[in-house]
């Protein structure tokens, strides 16, 4: 299955090759929040976009663009770019999966401030109240970019990208669609930066993934998405093929709402079952971007599962997770590491953790710490949800 | 390709817990009473329809992962086990359940609760609230109850995603992933939906609760019902509006006939309802509108509707039921299921 078009949002900036250059670098983008007040917060850093003041041309009026919050216009940057480089026209029946944890939240935010503040005021709270749900956010990408189809909305917390572009992977090989527009985006919200910094989850610091000495993760924001069509699709139209999706591997873990399995069981089984859908081995594996939060917990977990599922690969297989540079954009992070994932196949080089300065003894396998060019055929990406749902996703190199 | 089965359903509903409860209430056909829910500001409370308590306590709110879940997880749960319970008499090995939880507000209670503390002070917010408002909670607690739980999705959307959820859990069983499909619809009920839900109809009462059914590829579990039809998703747009939609739905199914009956999404709102029934105008059968008598359910509404035709047919009542859902703003999708031979 091919990949025709890649749209990428985050704190590096907007589009491919922006983000290109930060990942190979392993920038880190952390800074103090300024979207909304953290001052009695126990952290204070985040990775925030920086948005371009006005959104490239679409089909939408710009009395609808007027009304976009910042988790529309996140997608919709996304989705411009994966729509253009796919070089794909407005169609009919073009299914869009999208994942996501919290959809327009801030608009959501705000409609409970305004009910409270200004009880005998509805101005402007239909409107709130419309936007802040993810099928509305859906539907302005298909106004924006002419098509129409089914909207289809995963929510499985932090593997919701992974497994937005996992059921479109599914879609196709089962011939239930020939083409999809699929991805994953969450803006930052201070519901969820509150939550996860009341959960003390969130790094005081900047997360530093598989470091012995972590001490939680850090949120991000962004978005990513992938145009998906059959090889044969790609060929006929003589499109450009970023890389090809070969495999997807889901399971759920019951272990627990906030904590992984500590053997990482159901990590190990969503990469072999990824493994089994793309007919390849661990041997066949040349870079795994891990879901790495940074949390102990998660991490050390995850570095079980890649233990286990690799095995005697380990010793040699370069591991990192780029959430150290973006941080965990929650329901985008599997869709922007499946992007980075094809930067890294189309690009040869790996993305490094510059922050970790003594990996933890857990991890069998070598952490990527230092940019590096590498030669690439396969990559692989965990995203391991809050809740228990997991995803990985197999990329293969197209020559 | 395989035949779909309905082998069980639950719901939960202002009716009670239960389907029996469910329908009794539509048997009965009359509007539950409306309670009110304090809305801060206003004189006068919200009208709505609320989920009693259940009567038994059930047994599985004893499980550890339930001891601070959301009403809303307690819904989905009761109705996902009442469902399952008449799934596998005696299988011959655990079946590998398939899950798939439909929502459209989530966990708005807990969320409420948690973001006026975040605004009160963060710095004392309450850790323990905070991951019960992740729209994939209840899918969570209820996998950690059932443990063989082999594939799991949370999907958000308006309440015709319910029928997304019957396609994608028919998918699963096809592709011999699962054994057992199980599609919870559910929403929990606070001031603020029915808040929200108010902006768009004044008349609207806002209600909650969950329906489920269990779907099987085994004729020999089937509980009197078989999956026929299910319509593609027809997206609003700027071009199609719902009253569209609604119609180009009707048109990639059956015309109907004098045994066959309507399950539909009326709820006596006239803005609400026009697309519906001018696209379903002329049904030659019987009619029956769940959220008439219990409310607008949102994503449970759904759910019941497809509990509640199924169940009609079950009790030989009908040779098939439709059920439509023209959804509040995303797509209205349809879908015929037939009496299994």
């Amino acid at each position: 299955m091919a990949v025709t078009g890649a749209g990428i949002v985050t704190a590096y900036g907007s589009g491919w090759r922006v983000n290109a250059e930060g990942f190979r670098a392993g920038r880190t983008a952390f800074r103090p929040v300024t979207l909304f007040d953290v001052s009695r917060q126990r952290s204070k850093l985040a990775a925030e976009a920086d948005l371009p003041d006005t959104l490239p041309p679409t089909r939408l009026p710009a009395r609808q663009i007027s009304r976009l919050d910042r988790a529309s216009r996140i997608l919709l940057l996304a989705a411009h770019e994966a729509w253009g480089q796919a070089g794909w026209e407005p169609a009919d029946n073009l299914p869009l999966v999208l994942g996501t944890t919290s959809g327009g939240m801030l608009l959501g935010e705000e409609y409970f401030k305004r009910a409270v503040s200004s009880p005998r005021s509805h101005r402007g709270q239909p409107t709130r109240a419309l936007h802040y749900q993810p099928q509305t956010q859906g539907r302005v990408v298909a106004e924006a970019l002419g098509f129409r189809g089914p909207i289809l909305i995963i929510a499985n917390a932090c593997a919701s990208g992974g497994n937005a572009l996992g059921l479109a992977w599914e879609m196709i090989r089962s011939g239930r669609a020939a083409r999809v527009l699929a991805g994953g985006y969450d803006a930052l919200t201070q519901l969820v930066f509150a939550g996860f910094d009341a959960l003390q989850s969130i790094s005081p610091g900047g997360c530093r993934p598989f470091d012995a000495h972590r001490d939680g993760l850090s949120i991000g924001e962004g978005a990513a998405l992938v145009a998906l069509e059959t090889l044969d699709s790609a060929s006929r139209r003589g499109a450009e093929i970023l890389g090809e999706l070969t495999g997807y591997g889901s399971s759920m873990d019951c272990h627990s709402l906030t904590q992984p399995h500590p053997e990482g069981e159901a990590g190990l089984a969503a990469m072999r079952r990824a493994c089994e859908a793309a007919q390849v081995h661990p041997a066949d594996i040349d870079y795994v971007n891990a879901h790495g939060t940074g949390t102990p917990l998660n991490d050390s977990s995850e570095a079980a599962a890649i233990n286990r599922w690799a095995d005697s690969r380990a010793a040699t297989l370069p591991v990192s997770s780029t959430k150290a540079g973006i941080g965990h954009l929650l329901g985008g992070a599997g869709a922007v590491e499946a992007v980075v994932c094809l930067m890294v196949l189309r690009e040869q080089w790996l993305p490094p953790e510059i922050t970790v300065e003594t990996p933890d003894p857990m991890c069998r396998f070598p952490l990527v710490r230092r940019p590096a060019d590498a030669h690439c055929e396969m990559a692989l990406s965990n995203s391991l949800g809050f809740g228990g749902a997991n995803a990985t996703l197999i990329f293969r190199r197209r020559p | 390709m395989s035949r779909v089965f309905v082998s069980g359903l639950g719901a939960v509903s202002p009716a009670g817990w239960g389907v029996p409860a469910l329908r009794a209430a539509l048997d009965a056909g009359k509007p539950l009473p409306l309670r009110g829910i304090e809305r801060p500001g206003w004189d006068r409370p919200l009208k709505a329809r609320l989920v009693p308590d259940p009567s038994p306590r059930p047994a599985f709110l004893a499980h550890a992962r339930f001891r601070r879940a959301s009403p809303l997880t307690h819904y989905v749960t009761a109705a996902a086990l009442e469902a399952l319970g008449r799934a596998a008499p005696n299988p011959p090995r655990p079946p590998r359940l398939g899950l798939v939880v439909c929502l459209q507000s989530g966990c708005v209670q807990y969320s409420y609760r948690f973001y006026k503390e975040v605004l009160e002070d963060p710095a004392t917010a309450s850790p323990l609230l905070f991951p019960e408002t992740v729209f994939a909670a209840p899918a969570s607690h209820l996998a950690a109850l059932l443990g063989d739980v082999s594939l799991a999705a949370t999907l958000v959307g308006d309440p015709a995603v319910f029928l997304q959820g019957v396609v994608l859990a028919a998918d699963w069983l096809m592709e011999g992933r699962v054994d057992l499909g199980l599609v919870v619809g559910a929403e929990e009920a606070n001031w603020l939906r029915a808040d929200a839900i108010w902006h768009f109809d004044h008349g609207c009462i806002s209600s909650a609760g969950a329906g489920c059914v269990c779907l099987t590829l085994e004729a020999r579990l089937a509980a009197g019902v078989e999956l026929s039809a299910v319509t593609g998703a027809q997206t609003y747009l700027s071009n199609r509006s719902r009253s569209r939609a609604a119609r180009d739905m009707r048109s990639q199914l059956p015309a109907g006939a004098a045994t066959e009956l309507l399950c539909d999404g009326l709820q006596g709102c006239r803005r609400l309802d026009a697309p519906e029934l001018a696209a379903w105008q002329g049904w030659p059968g019987p009619r029956l509108s769940p959220k008439r008598v219990l409310g607008e359910g949102l994503m449970a509404a759904s759910g019941w509707q497809c509990v509640a035709a199924c169940d009609a047919l079950a009790r030989g009542d009908f040779t098939g039921a439709t059920v439509n859902v023209a959804g509040c703003n995303q797509q209205a999708i349809g879908a015929r299921f037939i009496r299994a031979s």
